[in-house]
């Protein structure tokens, strides 16, 4: 990661307007595309797309360097940290060609289509079908909570290709151009007053065989793979958490009373939760390297950093009482989501019960 | 920042031998104030060379690392050891004069020290102060005898990790009982850990003992005061949750002297308040930030 911290130090911008917002959009892609042109949009990606072959202890160094410098949340992150490994261990050669670059660029940016209305935490619920055709697929039905699909490009999800199949068979992993025909995406403002997700409508909206993952109908195994990285490791990296308590750290010195030992073992608490997130998470990557995979244990991981980021920041505020400050606000209301998305932390307790601590279903 | 497979064996052997000690039985004993059995398990601790741990090569020890001890006292913990397991094996060797350490390693000494004089009735070796007289603790199978007394910072904190370690392997064995009580109890036609209120306790409690372990080992790794009051507060906190839970999973029986629980349980809770209480380890990490 030689040069990161001084090229960053050059080129992050002053706080952009919120990536859920067409300007704030256009903004972070531009961020992004140049982070890609010096060489730091996809550092673990091989070099033939735009990476460096960095190993993943590298990553974390990256991470950490990102969030210190106050860099800017990742417009591409749906893609990158989540269809992109799923690509890696499931596409065709034709596909990582033709989906890579452009996403490493923020050219194309990606929104997920997992939940429907009747499909949430019970994601095998799904409803919506890919009815076969000459040279693709049909889809049809709706799509909802999809993050960031009001400003992305194109879309993965899972849609129901066999019917009358059951929870998981039957289900394939596709992608979908959300300004192709048929596609209605309704933008769906958020606690924030942004629109950060939408509804997507689908309406017999054609999809060629190259952009179906993995094989027809097994679309839940290559979903699975992608959970583990959008729980554990990939989507919420130690940096993020070691940053934030940083400056909770600076607020404390700021504003807090040294009298006030309750809110002194909050700001501690909090410093210790993102050192236990960053050790645990190099002791996985440490595993990992050696071969090991990502599994159910990403569940834990899941519940800690985001319970870890909402503890935080609601000790900021409390810090800053009635004052208001936009960043902690604006970092709150984020949180907030965190034990919501990427599977509930009730579904992931249910998770560790069963198969890890193997507790009867 | 994690253990080696050379010690992960390590621990392996010792909990092989500790597994077979019947611990809770010695536990109940020593707390009565009878110590062979608990002598006799010293005696083959030092022969697995747990007494030699922490004393250099120079004076007949080990000179291991601290990671080396954490290990060893996460599997101490795990099967609540009673005695002076801190303060002979982890604490004494910083503190005894020279001659002493060959014959700590060997294990023929026994050490306690300042200012709570753990065991001090059957200690060879006492550091630090003079232990006063004997004093009741929540864990009954720890004899104290407190006193004033001082030790040097550097014994202070192989104290507070050792104790640390204890406690996540405590956790641990706690969390092991409450599963396994969980998957036979049946209750309401069901065994009660197919209920998602016993579930979701559970898995809390996995989640902070998995995520105390990594600064135990960074602590041990780094050495640094602020790391290894991290270490004693995480893993005090997550100990602490496991033995809540299991006492609620268990229910009437885990309330009882007869069960074994119990002996876990008041380990904890004694462990959780020394080397430093939780608010003293916070303020400390806020003063090294």
């Amino acid at each position: 990661m030689k040069g990161l911290r001084e090229w960053l130090a050059a080129n992050v911008p002053h706080r952009l307007p919120s990536l859920d917002t067409a300007a704030g959009n256009e903004a972070h892609r531009e961020w992004e595309s140049k982070l890609y042109a010096a060489g730091w949009a996809v550092v673990t990606w091989p070099a033939e797309y735009g990476g460096q072959d960095a190993s993943l202890h590298d990553w974390l160094t990256f991470e950490e360097e990102y969030w210190a410098a106050d860099a800017p949340i990742r417009v591409g992150q749906n893609g990158l940290f989540l269809l992109a490994p799923t690509l890696f261990s499931f596409g065709t050669k034709e596909q990582r060609d033709r989906l890579l670059p452009p996403m490493a660029r923020a050219e194309q940016v990606w929104a997920q289509a997992w939940s429907e209305p009747e499909a949430g935490s019970d994601l095998a619920a799904i409803r919506s079908t890919a009815t076969r055709v000459d040279g693709g697929w049909l889809l049809n039905g709706q799509k909802t909570w999809s993050s960031r699909a009001a400003f992305a490009d194109r879309a993965f999800g899972l849609f129901r290709s066999e019917p009358g199949s059951q929870r998981h068979r039957g289900l394939t992993y596709l992608m979908f151009d959300l300004r192709a025909q048929g596609v209605t995406v309704r933008p769906i403002a958020q606690l924030n007053g942004e629109p950060g997700f939408a509804e997507i409508f689908l309406e017999a909206v054609f999809v060629p065989d190259v952009d179906v993952i993995g094989e027809p109908g097994q679309g839940w195994q290559v979903a699975m793979s992608t959970t583990s990285h959008e729980r554990g490791l990939s989507l919420r990296s130690p940096g993020r958490f070691i940053a934030a308590a940083g400056r909770l750290l600076e607020l404390w010195r700021e504003l807090g009373d040294p009298r006030d030992t309750a809110m002194r073992d909050r700001v501690v608490d909090a410093w210790i939760g993102a050192q236990a997130y960053r050790w645990h998470t190099h002791a996985t990557v440490d595993r990992l390297a050696s071969g090991g995979k990502l599994g159910a244990e990403s569940s834990t991981g899941k519940v800690f950093w985001s319970e870890l980021d909402l503890s935080l920041h609601e000790a900021a505020l409390d810090l800053l009482g009635p004052t208001h400050d936009d960043r902690w606000t604006d970092g709150y209301l984020f949180a907030l989501a965190g034990p919501i998305y990427a599977g509930t932390n009730e579904v992931q307790r249910n998770v560790i019960a069963e198969r890890l601590l193997g507790l009867p279903r | 920042m994690t253990p080696s497979a050379q010690q992960r064996d390590f621990a392996a052997s010792l909990h092989e031998l500790l597994a077979a000690a019947d611990t809770p039985s010695m536990a109940r004993a020593w707390g009565r104030g009878e110590h062979p059995s608990g002598l006799a398990l010293w005696r083959q601790l030092a022969k697995l060379g747990v007494t030699a741990l922490a004393i250099p090569e120079s004076h007949d020890g080990l000179g291991a690392t601290a990671m080396d001890l954490v290990v060893a006292f996460e599997e101490l913990g795990h099967h609540a050891v009673p005695g002076p397991l801190v303060e002979s094996i982890a604490v004494a060797p910083l503190l005894a004069p020279p001659q002493w350490l060959p014959r700590l390693a060997s294990g023929e000494v026994i050490a306690t020290v300042a200012p709570w004089y753990l065991d001090a009735d059957i200690a060879d070796l006492v550091l630090g102060g003079t232990p006063g007289a004997l004093a009741a603790c929540v864990d009954r199978t720890r004899r104290l005898f407190p006193a004033a007394g001082d030790l040097t910072e550097p014994a202070f904190n192989a104290g507070v990790l050792a104790c640390a370690a204890q406690l996540s392997g405590l956790g641990r064995a706690l969390l092991e009982m409450s599963v396994s009580y969980a998957k036979s109890r049946v209750q309401f036609g069901q065994p009660i850990g197919q209920l998602q209120a016993i579930k979701h306790r559970l898995a809390e409690v996995l989640i902070a003992l998995d995520f105390a372990r990594p600064l135990l080992y960074a602590a041990a790794f780094s050495g640094t005061a602020r790391d290894i009051s991290a270490a004693k507060v995480a893993c005090g906190d997550a100990a602490y949750l496991a033995a809540r839970t299991a006492l609620q999973v268990h229910g009437a029986i885990g309330y009882t002297e007869e069960f074994d629980l119990s002996i876990w349980f008041s380990k904890v809770r004694a462990l959780v308040s020394v080397w430093g209480t939780p608010a003293e380890h916070r303020a400390r990490v806020m003063a090294a930030l």
